[in-house]
């Protein structure tokens, strides 16, 4: 079970360092999800139930597609990176 | 003249603060200044944990907590959410009058007809997770969200067809009202705000905590039709 923590810590980490990274806000917007979805995970193996669907149905649902909406309304990558 | 007051107004405001908190005895410092009797009142977590069943007689010790012992915390949160959701509401208005109509193309057959058959079924979920709030893990907050997703996938899967905005602002006017109401009648009732004044049942019943399930589907009103809301206002087409 530790071992699996540990991982779902590590993938929550490279998630967040990648959303810090990516030019592409639609990606990092993803990994935010990811973030969130580890989240909510680990706060169910910590026997916090509650916090574990309010983090899944909020952090991973609903902020994933406000932030796809907003991005659609304005631009979807960042500036100095080069655009396709 | 006008600063003159405003600074007026800031001292009686510090000194109405210092004035409530002057008295309190925060953390452990407190606690073994003024003995046992603050202990009391500053541990009150386990307290929580070890009475708030034969109290409230809610099987979710946590709904107990953030709904009762904790309720005004709750109204607070709510009215945060309100007023990100009535910003979002006044930014987006002043655009959406020259929207035009959606040139997206509707979406496929398919997704359509599974649109058509989730939307209820998630529905129904997110009720039951609110009215069973106070008996399994979830609530008002979680519930609502989920509601508010059932509407999230009518826009993706049904476009042109959304939340009519008039019904979604009575929805959460009147469940707003209803929170309050519901904490009022405890002040009128037994002197104390959010009291929990209605037969309490026996634990682990679905008819049972008083006034918790009560609080927990308005919360889940509020909350769905706010969220709801945010992505009706969002979905609207862009630019």
């Amino acid at each position: 079970m530790i071992v699996f923590q540990t991982f779902l810590v590590l993938v929550m980490i490279v998630a967040a360092l990648a959303a810090a990274r990516f030019g592409d806000l639609l990606d990092a917007v993803i990994a935010c999800a990811l973030v969130s979805l580890m989240a909510s995970i680990i706060f169910y193996f910590l026997q916090a139930p509650d916090v574990a669907m309010a983090e899944a149905s909020i952090g991973a649902g609903l902020t994933t597609a406000i932030f796809i909406f907003a991005i659609n309304r304005s631009i979807r990558y960042e500036e100095n990176e080069k655009t396709d | 003249m006008r600063r003159l007051i405003s600074l007026l107004l800031l001292l009686i405001v510090a000194l109405g603060i210092f004035l409530c908190f002057s008295g309190a005895s925060f953390g452990a410092e407190g606690a073994s200044r003024a003995g046992k009797l603050t202990e009391d009142k500053v541990n009150f977590g386990r307290r929580y944990a070890s009475r708030g069943l034969e109290e409230n007689k809610a099987g979710n010790i946590v709904a107990s907590v953030v709904v009762n012992y904790r309720g005004f915390d709750t109204l607070g949160e709510v009215t945060v959410l309100f007023i990100a959701a009535v910003g979002l509401a006044a930014i987006l208005h002043a655009r959406r009058e020259e929207a035009t109509p959606s040139k997206a193309e509707p979406a496929s057959l398919i997704v359509f007809t599974g649109c058509r058959f989730l939307f209820p079924l998630i529905l129904l979920l997110g009720a039951y997770i609110f009215i069973h709030g106070h008996l399994t893990p979830g609530g008002g907050f979680q519930g609502g969200a989920v509601v508010a997703s059932g509407f999230l996938l009518i826009y993706l899967g049904c476009r042109g067809r959304g939340l009519r905005s008039a019904g979604v602002a009575v929805a959460e006017s009147l469940s707003g009202l209803a929170f309050l109401a519901v904490a009022l009648v405890g002040l009128a009732v037994g002197g104390s705000f959010l009291l929990n004044f209605l037969p309490k049942g026996s634990a682990f019943a679905l008819f049972s905590g008083g006034v918790i399930p009560l609080i927990y589907v308005a919360i889940g009103f509020k909350v769905g039709s706010e969220l709801g809301g945010i992505i009706d206002n969002l979905s609207g087409e862009a630019r």
